[in-house]
């Protein structure tokens, strides 16, 4: 078996017992990437040198034989909107295309302490802001899975890596539903935890009331590991939040709900039977499913799409061309600073995030704060109300990670609503800050499913648990 | 359909510069997305507070005491601007 496709619990063991070295594992991966990646992508840094010191490092410890922590010598990659320091930080945007990150973010300082190997910075789509990876300004990553299909945004190249073994897992973030999707497209593991998680400490600002730091890993064991070293109440984020580590019922005990509104009409059948087979699987290890009903879920994305370029349209106004990135400062056309801005913001930004500037900017704007925004945030009141309904009388809420398969290139590039739809079944888990996994659902070979499995807010081990236990099915 | 004045009003707010076609193109998907969005319109949230974070929030306080100046971390920020001059940041005139 080739060692690139180890999950961190096999290559973890690989290294303990001296089969390969740290060195060897992150020689085999940046090889395949070197083969693999001008085709798929999913790579706007590498960085080689940092990667191969990090290796050593790890071997050095390795050879003493410690008692050394799960994520020890194990090869990486960071959504390239996460901080690394001293290395690039695109967020796939021509704005952020020579910035250097000048501090770690908090997650990557736990990966660190791990002493993990950080291969490089994957693609997505800029800013975070899309649903398919084909709006970076670096190119569009392929899906390693059926490469004429999109692979999913926005963490488009944390998903791909792992599926095409150009890493042993990645972080992504997910602010509607930005590691989930990918992950069901491309055919792996992706969690999004509660939100408060995971600090955002260094995770460049989307929309800052939504946005979660997540995992993308070949099994929902590897999650969980990854979730367990990165997972802190840091000081650096006053929104984050301790996970209490308390394990889910057992999976015979477990109340299973299945929301009516989330099986809807122009749904791909093929998508649905995959679905209502791996609840199934459930119910075949005893456990209880119920149909419930989460009513306002149609309202969701309608209100996700107010309050997410709302708190975008804000947090990105600090790029102006005046403290770094991008900048038309010493275009010889720019007389003002009024032109500077003007200038530096249209030809910076990609057309995605400016139709998202402008949204928010419409509905923060006097006349319209009421009709919009605040109405927005009444209806994520209600979606919340539905969900802690429900919860009262089930443990976890299951459907489709997404109503279709990955779609074709081009196919949804130039229609913003049918883009946004996308994420119907994801966001609204972001509204209410519940912890979300999509695992796949599909037998291998066929074009990916994932099954969304959905937690009570910081019961993300429940969630995780689940997860596990379906996995443990197709082995079976 | 929003109005053409609507886009520019917009986009003078936002700091936006747009060329005419980018007018035109922003008129038509921002009136798509409105028509989207305006679902809401038919919910009654009467009575109904607003949520502005999933998780419950409290402050978080420190000593206000001044950190430990770090001339190489300023000089780092300093040197990421695109224009300075000396240990200021460089901008145009206002008028």
């Amino acid at each position: 078996m080739d060692i690139t496709q180890l999950t961190i619990e096999q290559a973890g063991k690989g290294l303990r017992n001296m089969d390969f070295s740290a060195q060897e594992l992150t020689r085999s991966f940046l090889d395949r990437i070197e083969s693999e990646d001008p085709r798929i992508n999913s790579y706007i840094t590498v960085c080689e040198e940092e990667a191969f010191l990090q290796a050593k490092k790890a071997d050095d410890l390795l050879k003493k034989g410690a008692d050394l922590p799960a994520l020890t010598g194990i090869p990486c990659a960071i959504k390239d909107i996460i901080m690394v320091e001293g290395v690039k930080c695109t967020a796939a945007s021509k704005m952020l295309e020579n910035y250097v990150a000048s501090y770690d973010a908090g997650a990557v300082k736990c990966l660190k302490q791990q002493g993990v190997v950080i291969l490089g910075k994957t693609n997505l789509d800029q800013f975070a802001a899309g649903s398919s990876g084909e709006y970076s300004a670096f190119g569009k990553t392929l899906n390693p899975r059926d490469e004429t299909r999109i692979p999913g945004g926005s963490s488009s190249g944390s998903a791909a890596s792992v599926a095409a073994d150009l890493c042993v897992f990645s972080l992504g973030s997910d602010t509607g539903g930005s590691v989930r999707l990918p992950a069901s497209f491309c055919g792996v593991t992706g969690f999004k935890p509660s939100y408060g998680a995971v600090s955002r400490s260094g995770l460049m600002a989307m929309a800052s009331s939504l946005d979660q730091i997540g995992i993308l890993a070949k099994s929902a064991m590897d999650a969980e590991t990854v979730f367990k070293a990165i997972s802190q109440k840091d000081g650096l984020d006053s929104t984050s939040v301790v996970v209490p580590e308390i394990k889910g019922k057992d999976v015979s005990k477990l109340k299973i709900g299945v929301p009516g509104e989330y099986f809807v009409k122009g749904m791909d059948p093929e998508v649905e039977k995959t679905i209502r087979d791996s609840i199934r699987r459930f119910e075949g290890m005893g456990a209880e499913v119920q149909e419930i009903s989460l009513p306002h879920t149609k309202y969701a994305l309608a209100a996700y799409y107010i309050i997410m370029p709302s708190e975008l349209s804000a947090n990105l106004a600090r790029f102006d061309g005046i403290k770094y990135g991008f900048s038309k400062e010493s275009d010889p056309g720019t007389k003002t600073l009024l032109d500077v801005y003007l200038k530096t913001r249209q030809e910076g930004f990609g057309e995605e995030i400016r139709r998202r500037i402008m949204l928010g900017t419409y509905s923060l704007s006097a006349g319209y704060y009421d009709a919009y925004y605040l109405k927005a945030q009444k209806v994520r009141t209600l979606v919340r109300q539905d969900f802690s309904r429900a919860f009262e009388s089930v443990d976890l809420i299951m459907s489709p990670t997404s109503p279709t398969f990955p779609f074709k290139f081009g196919e949804k590039e130039d229609d913003p609503v049918l883009m946004y739809l996308s994420d119907i079944f994801t966001i609204s888990a972001n509204l209410a800050g519940l912890p979300a996994i999509s695992v796949p659902a599909a037998k291998p070979g066929s074009l990916p499913v994932g099954l969304q499995i959905m937690g009570k807010p910081l019961g993300d081990f429940a969630v995780l648990s689940a997860a596990k236990k379906f996995e443990e099915t197709w082995k079976k | 359909m929003i109005s053409k004045e609507e886009v520019k009003r917009v986009a003078g707010l936002a700091r936006l510069g747009l060329s005419d076609e980018e007018i035109e193109k922003f008129r038509k998907d921002l009136s798509s997305i409105l028509d989207y969005i305006n679902q809401l319109k038919e919910l009654d949230v009467s009575g109904v507070e607003p949520t502005t974070h999933s998780v419950f929030l409290e402050n978080i306080l420190r000593e206000d005491e001044p950190g430990k100046p770090d001339s190489e971390r300023a000089g780092r920020l300093l040197s990421a601007a695109p224009a300075n001059q000396e240990r200021y940041v460089k901008v145009k005139a206002i008028f």
